[in-house]
């Protein structure tokens, strides 16, 4: 779960990592607001789950109250690339001497974490790494030993003498709140060093592992806080695994790497999917039902394309399974299904048997395939 | 012959008693598998259909001489259960378990470079070595014995193909789910290793998802170690940038780890990448019939 940046901060701060003092804001009144208790000015920062902010015309510096509220206005109305926003963060403005860059991450390629630092702030640290890694400095940290003075020795020389003991009191603290939060990625960019020595976090970046979420009720409590789409929400709610996409082909699958292929086959088949449904192992009228009614309630669905691998799960069950989801969810698009493994040729039976005028039944992934993309380019 | 599990796998399951465990226990038991001890803690001295459960992996492997252990714990305890195995002198260990947490995992692979102990997973689907033993869920029924090797990061899409691999006449030697985890046991490479060693394995597949690097790894790896061939399936071109899919492995943060990029890695030292699943059984037949 990747946090907004006001909820990061309040990590920072409950582990002792200075930040700036700034005010979540839901209207421009309280972004002006906000800007008056900072002597008049205030940096204006949208609240999203993306990068990209500074680029894209998400953070803004305002020098009055009145041009707090013009820019917590336009982010409040505009969203911001496709996302819905609902807050701001008003923030002091701050003499800034010099910027640099920390994050620790967690390393599935080592199955450790790597911490980074450089004096190079401010930049898109993707395209530094790229074109000048040697200014990055790297330290492999094993989860058995944790963080250990050198290693803060190591990352805090890549910076100018008088910011290193800041830094080496931010990383210090950022390890003890990666590991103590369960976090998989915790990033400053920019990191700064103020006019008056002291090194500060001026953004703050966490992403919290999901998995994790059981052990910290707090943080879990979180997740409330983020648009969910109300269709995604429903499917959620439902122990399904829904993502809605912009195509118009209807996918329902069983496991997730399954369901990804699935896309892909609709893709070369020439159609665009218009989700991604995992129901998992089991494959009931019950889940059935429930996953139809999630993707017919998206307007831009023409055909739904069921793909199901009987596993331990025998595609005889899931043949009932789907005639009498159709018994309570009336099919407005037609349904391609595809029936494979376990019981099979005992599955397609079933389904040739009960004639159902919405289905058509298929054999193999690639031709089912054909077909939805055929019946979607139909109904278009 | 097989890799990992085979003739000589004597398996103990810890979480026996849980509803998923006595049904994935029992089903690997009828397929032949030789499971010979359940651990879960308190319920030492009852049985399961027969098999005894301990309250430690320590007393079951020191009674019933177990080599390997399947996991069912749940989430909370798993990782604990993997270490407990490792202590126990457990030489392979499958982990089911899906939603552990990164960290305990990150503990967990840096206990486990100081042991002699493999791990499978965990949230993986385990290891079947077709007509020998069955080591986890995979759906034996759709396996048949033969000479290809498997290793894939998901489940679902191993059933699909070994069920298309084994309707052409292709039996497989080993079929390994390495599980979709951002920090997990045996990968890509180290099932390779495997199976460039294993005298009856003639070919092996390969079948990646977005996200991470493991696939450009083994492309790597296969430049240099590799003789035998590969083919290769990715999931997930269409797969929406930073949204998440189902596993936690499956999510593409930014330019690296997109499908294309992983096909591409490979296809540049020589292993043919299909681009639907049933692709690779055909690719497959073509190549030893070739």
């Amino acid at each position: 779960m990747d946090l907004y940046e006001h909820m990061g901060k309040d990590l920072f701060r409950a582990q002792g990592i200075p930040t700036p003092a700034g005010r979540v804001c839901g209207t421009p009144e309280e972004a002006a607001e906000a800007a008056r208790a900072f002597a008049g000015s205030a940096v204006v920062k949208v609240q999203v789950q993306v990068g990209g902010r500074g680029k894209g015309g998400g953070v803004e510096l305002c020098r009055s109250p009145e041009a707090a509220a013009a820019a917590a206005e336009r982010m409040l109305r505009d969203g911001f690339v496709g996302h819905v926003v609902d807050r701001v963060l008003a923030e002091e403005l701050l003499p800034i001497a010099q910027e640099f860059y920390t994050s620790i991450v967690l390393d599935r390629s080592t199955g450790g974490y790597l911490a980074m630092m450089t004096a190079e702030g401010g930049v898109d640290i993707e395209t530094l790494a790229r074109e000048r890694p040697e200014t990055i400095r790297r330290v492999q940290i094993g989860p058995l030993l944790g963080l250990r003075s050198y290693h803060v020795r190591e990352l805090t020389g890549a910076l100018p003498v008088a910011a290193r003991e800041g830094a080496a009191d931010v990383i210090r603290k950022l390890f003890e709140l990666l590991w103590e939060r369960d976090a998989t990625l915790v990033e400053v960019n920019p990191l700064v060093l103020l006019d008056d020595g002291r090194v500060i976090a001026l953004d703050a970046k966490v992403t919290v592992d999901d998995n994790a979420l059981p052990r910290h009720p707090d943080l879990a409590a979180l997740a409330q806080e983020f648009p969910i789409d109300p269709v995604e929400k429903r499917a959620k709610d439902a122990g399904l695994q829904y993502v809605k996409l912009d195509g118009e082909v209807g996918i329902i699958g069983n496991g997730a790497g399954l369901v990804m292929s699935t896309l892909d086959v609709v893709a070369r088949a020439g159609a665009k999917a218009a989700n991604f449904l995992d129901i998992g192992g089991g494959a009931s009228a019950d889940t059935m039902a429930t996953s139809l009614e999630v993707i017919l309630s998206d307007p831009a669905v023409r055909c739904v394309f069921v793909n199901i691998f009987g596993g331990i799960t025998r595609c005889d069950v899931v043949a009932n399974g789907v005639l009498e989801a159709l018994t309570r969810v009336d099919a407005t698009v037609p349904l391609v299904l595809r029936l494979d493994g376990t019981n099979a040729e005992e599955g397609r039976r079933i389904i040739d048997e009960a004639r159902h005028p919405m289905i058509v039944s298929v054999p193999t992934m690639d031709e089912a395939a054909a077909e939805a993309a055929r019946l979607s380019r139909e109904a278009a | 012959m097989s890799v990992l599990v085979g003739a000589d796998t004597k398996l103990l399951v810890q979480g026996i008693t849980g509803k998923e465990g006595t049904f994935h226990t029992l089903r690997n038991r009828a397929y032949g598998t030789d499971v010979v001890a359940g651990v879960t803690p308190g319920k030492g001295g009852q049985d399961v259909e027969g098999i005894p459960v301990f309250d430690t992996v320590a007393e079951a492997v020191e009674a019933t001489g177990a080599n390997t252990s399947m996991i069912f714990v749940g989430p909370r305890f798993a990782a604990e259960a993997i270490l407990e195995a490792a202590d126990g002198g457990i030489g392979l260990v499958a982990c089911i378990t899906e939603g552990i947490a990164a960290r305990d995992m990150a503990e967990v692979h840096a206990y486990l470079k100081g042991t002699a102990t493999t791990l499978v997973g965990p949230n993986c689907p385990g290891v079947i070595s077709p007509g020998l033993a069955n080591v986890g869920i995979i759906p034996g029924e759709v396996c048949a014995p033969g000479r290809v090797g498997f290793v894939s990061r998901s489940g679902t899409l191993v059933y699909q193909i070994v069920y298309e691999l084994t309707s052409r006449g292709i039996g497989q030697s080993t079929c390994i789910g390495m599980g979709g985890d951002p920090v997990h046991g045996i990968g890509f490479i180290e099932s390779l290793a495997l199976f460039e060693g294993d005298p009856d394995t003639d070919l092996m597949i390969m079948t990646g998802e977005i996200g991470g690097d493991d696939e450009e790894r083994a492309a790597g790896y296969i430049a240099e170690r590799v003789a035998k061939p590969v083919v290769a399936y990715i999931a997930g071109f269409e797969a929406p940038v930073g949204k998440r899919m189902g596993h936690a492995g499956a999510i593409v943060t930014g330019s690296s780890g997109t499908a294309a990029a992983k096909a591409e890695a490979l296809e540049a030292v020589g292993v043919q990448v299909a681009r639907t699943p049933s692709q690779v059984a055909r690719l497959v037949a073509d190549r030893l019939a070739g």
